[in-house]
C-alpha cells in the first residue's frame, strides 16, 4: 500500500489557514480512497442512506402538500361546512372531534402519568420489587400495538360496559395508550431537576409532599409540557385504536357516549370508501401540518430547556 | 398524598392486567372451540364457512416485517452511523429533526402515501394491482426507519472515543474504524433498535391494510397479496359476530403474545447491556 498517497498534510496557504488546520480540499478527501474501495463503499452507502431517509420525507411531505393544497383551494367552503354531508364531506366535524377526543384523554392520562412518575422518582425505594413491576409493565404498555387497544376497548367500554361506539371509550382507550409515553417523559423530566433543589427545600423544613409540589413540579413543567405535546402527536394520528372504540360517525357529538370520528379515521373512512380521494389529500394536508406544527412546538420547548440547563 | 401517587404507579399494572384478561378471556376460549392446530396452522380463513385458520396471516406478517427489516435495518444502520461519526453540524441540525418528524407521521399517513405513490409505481414494474407484499415491506421499511437510527445513533455515540482513535492510529481509515471496531461495540443497542423495529412493523396496522392486498391466502411470490394478523381484524371486525368476531379476538391475542416475545427479547438485551 502506497502510505505517501494516504497520509494527507494540509497545504498551508494564506486561504486555507483560515479554514483550520484541518481543511482538506475535495482531491485530498478522495485521494485518500485510493487504494481502499472498501472505505469508499461503506461511505457511498452512508450518503445513500441517509440520502433515502432525507428523501422520504421530501417526497412524502411534498407529494402531500402539491396534491393536497390544490385540493383543499378546490373543495374549499364545502369541506370546512358546519356539518358533514355525503356531498360536501366536510372535515370540520371530525376537526373539532379531535380536538374533543385529544383534551379528554389528556384529562385523564396526565395527572396519572404525572403522579405516577413522582412515586417513581420521588417516592419509591430503589430496587423495589413493586417499581420494576411498574416499569416492565410501563414497559409493555409502551410496545402494545394501537389495534390491540382498540380491541380491548372495543371488548371492555363498547360491548362488557355497554357503552358502545363512543367519544368516552376511545378517549379511555386512547389515556391508556398515551400513559408510558407521559410516565417516562415526566421521570425524565423529574431526575433532571438537580438534588440540591430539593436539599434546599427540605433544608428550609419543607415536607416532601410541598417540595414536590412547589419546588420540583415547577423546575421539571417544560420536560412534561415536551412529553404531553408528544403525546398530542400520537392522539392526533391515531387511526386503529380508534375505528373500534369511537366509531366512524360523522358528526360533531353532543354526548360522551355520542360515536365520532377524529380526522384521521375520517381518513381512513375516506380512503376505504374510495370515492373521495380529493378530499382524502385535503385532510392529509390539515393532518400533516398539525403533526408539523406539534414536532416544531415540542422540538422548541426541548431546545427552551437546553437553554436553561446550561 | 403517596397513596394517590402509589394508586397512578399501579394505573399501568393494572391496564396490562387488564388488557390481557379481556383479550385472553375472549379470544382464548375461541381458539379452543375452534381447535388449536386448526387456528394457528389452518391454511383457509373462510368466515362464512365456518373456518378460521390463521397460519396465511401469521406468514403474510412475518414475510412483511422480515422483508421491511431487509429494506430498513441497512438503510438505517448506515443513516445512524452516518448521523453519529460522519455528518456536518450544519446537517446534522436539519436531518435530526427531519428523522423526528418522520417518526410523527401518523401511520395512515402513510398508507395514504403508499397508496397513492408506492402503489402504482409497483404496478408499472410488475404489473398486477401493485397491492403486494414487496409493497408493504417497503413502506414498513420507512416506517421503521426513524426507530432504528434513533436508537442505533445513541448505541454508536455511547461507543468510547478511544476504540475509535486506537483504530485510526493503527493506520485504518475512519469509516473502517468506525464500522470494523466500534460498531461491534455497539452491536447490542443497535439489536435493540432493529427489535423495537420488529414491534413497531408487525404491529402495524392502518398503513399496511392499505397496500399490502389483504388477500387471505399463502403467498407464492414477493408480488402477490398478503394479509397481516393486524389487517385481518380491521378488515372484518365491523361486521364480524360470534365466533367469527371471538376468531378475530384470537387473532390479536396471537399477536399479542408475538409482541410479547418480542418485548421480552427487548428487555433481556437491553438489561444485558446494563
Amino acid at each position: 500500500m502506497d502510505y505517501t498517497e494516504t497520509a494527507v498534510m494540509p497545504v498551508k496557504s494564506a486561504e486555507n489557514q483560515a479554514e483550520g488546520i484541518n481543511f482538506r480540499t475535495w482531491k485530498q478527501r478522495l485521494r485518500e480512497y485510493k487504494g481502499r474501495p472498501s472505505s469508499l463503499i461503506l461511505k457511498l452507502l452512508m450518503l445513500f442512506s441517509a440520502a433515502v431517509t432525507a428523501g422520504v420525507l421530501v417526497l412524502l411531505t411534498g407529494y402531500i402538500l402539491i396534491k393536497g393544497i390544490p385540493a383543499l383551494i378546490e373543495y374549499f367552503p364545502g369541506i370546512f361546512a358546519w356539518k358533514y354531508t355525503s356531498e360536501n364531506v366536510s372535515m370540520t366535524p371530525a376537526v373539532i372531534n379531535t380536538v374533543i377526543m385529544t383534551v379528554l384523554s389528556l384529562v385523564m392520562a396526565v395527572p396519572v402519568g404525572i403522579f405516577a412518575a413522582i412515586y417513581l422518582v420521588e417516592y419509591a425505594k430503589r430496587g423495589s420489587k413493586l417499581v420494576k413491576v411498574i416499569r416492565i409493565t410501563a414497559e409493555t404498555l409502551s410496545g402494545i400495538p394501537s389495534i390491540v387497544y382498540g380491541l380491548f376497548g372495543y371488548i371492555l367500554f363498547v360491548i362488557t360496559l355497554g357503552l358502545s361506539y363512543s367519544l368516552i371509550s376511545g378517549a379511555v382507550t386512547l389515556a391508556v395508550m398515551i400513559l408510558p409515553l407521559i410516565i417516562r417523559t415526566t421521570e425524565e423530566a423529574l431526575l433532571s431537576v438537580p438534588d440540591s433543589y430539593r436539599e434546599g427545600s427540605f433544608g428550609l423544613g419543607a415536607g416532601r409532599l410541598r417540595t414536590v409540589f412547589r419546588i420540583v413540579l415547577p423546575s421539571a413543567v417544560p420536560g412534561i409540557l415536551a412529553g404531553v405535546i408528544l403525546a398530542i402527536g400520537r392522539i392526533v394520528g391515531e387511526s386503529a385504536a380508534l375505528i373500534f372504540t369511537a366509531g366512524t360517525y360523522a358528526a360533531v357529538p353532543t354526548h360522551l357516549t355520542d360515536s365520532a370520528r377524529t380526522l384521521s379515521v375520517h381518513m381512513y373512512a375516506l380512503l376505504s370508501e374510495g370515492l373521495y380521494t380529493g378530499q382524502a389529500h385535503a385532510s392529509a394536508v390539515v393532518l400533516l401540518a398539525v403533526v408539523v406544527g406539534i414536532n416544531l412546538l415540542s422540538g422548541f420547548i426541548a431546545k427552551k430547556i437546553g437553554n436553561k440547563s446550561c | 398524598m403517596k397513596g394517590v401517587f402509589l394508586i397512578s404507579a399501579c394505573v399501568s399494572v393494572i391496564a396490562v392486567v387488564t388488557i390481557c384478561v379481556f383479550l385472553f378471556a375472549n379470544g382464548v376460549p375461541a381458539i379452543a372451540k375452534i381447535g388449536p392446530s386448526e387456528f394457528l396452522l389452518g391454511k383457509s380463513w373462510k368466515p362464512l364457512e365456518n373456518k378460521f385458520g390463521i397460519f396465511p396471516m401469521i406468514v403474510g406478517s412475518i414475510y412483511v416485517t422480515a422483508g421491511a427489516i431487509i429494506i430498513g435495518v441497512p438503510v438505517g444502520i448506515f443513516c445512524a452511523v452516518f448521523m453519529a461519526k460522519f455528518c456536518p453540524q450544519g446537517l446534522y441540525k436539519i436531518l435530526k429533526p427531519a428523522i423526528e418528524l418522520l417518526a410523527g407521521i401518523p401511520s395512515i399517513v402513510y398508507g395514504f402515501f403508499g397508496l397513492m405513490v408506492i402503489v402504482p409505481v409497483m404496478q408499472d414494474i410488475f404489473g398486477g394491482s401493485g397491492k403486494s407484499m414487496l409493497t408493504a415491506s417497503v413502506l414498513l421499511g420507512i416506517m421503521i426507519l426513524p426507530t432504528i437510527i434513533g436508537v442505533a445513533e445513541s448505541a454508536v455515540r455511547a461507543v468510547p472515543e478511544s476504540y475509535y482513535e486506537g483504530s485510526l492510529a493503527l493506520g485504518a481509515t475512519s469509516e473502517r474504524s468506525v464500522f470494523c471496531a466500534m460498531l461491534p461495540a455497539a452491536k447490542t443497542g443497535i439489536m435493540a433498535g432493529v427489535i423495537l423495529g420488529i414491534g413497531r412493523a408487525i404491529g402495524e396496522t392502518m398503513a399496511v391494510v392499505m397496500i399490502c392486498g389483504n388477500q387471505s391466502v399463502l403467498p407464492n411470490s414477493i408480488t402477490s397479496g398478503v394479509r397481516t394478523l393486524t389487517a385481518n381484524i380491521v378488515l372484518e371486525m365491523g361486521y364480524a359476530a360470534d365466533l367469527h368476531r371471538d376468531a378475530l379476538i384470537a387473532t390479536a391475542v396471537v399477536l399479542f403474545v408475538f409482541i410479547l416475545i418480542i418485548n421480552t427479547l427487548f428487555s433481556i438485551i437491553k438489561n444485558n447491556k446494563e
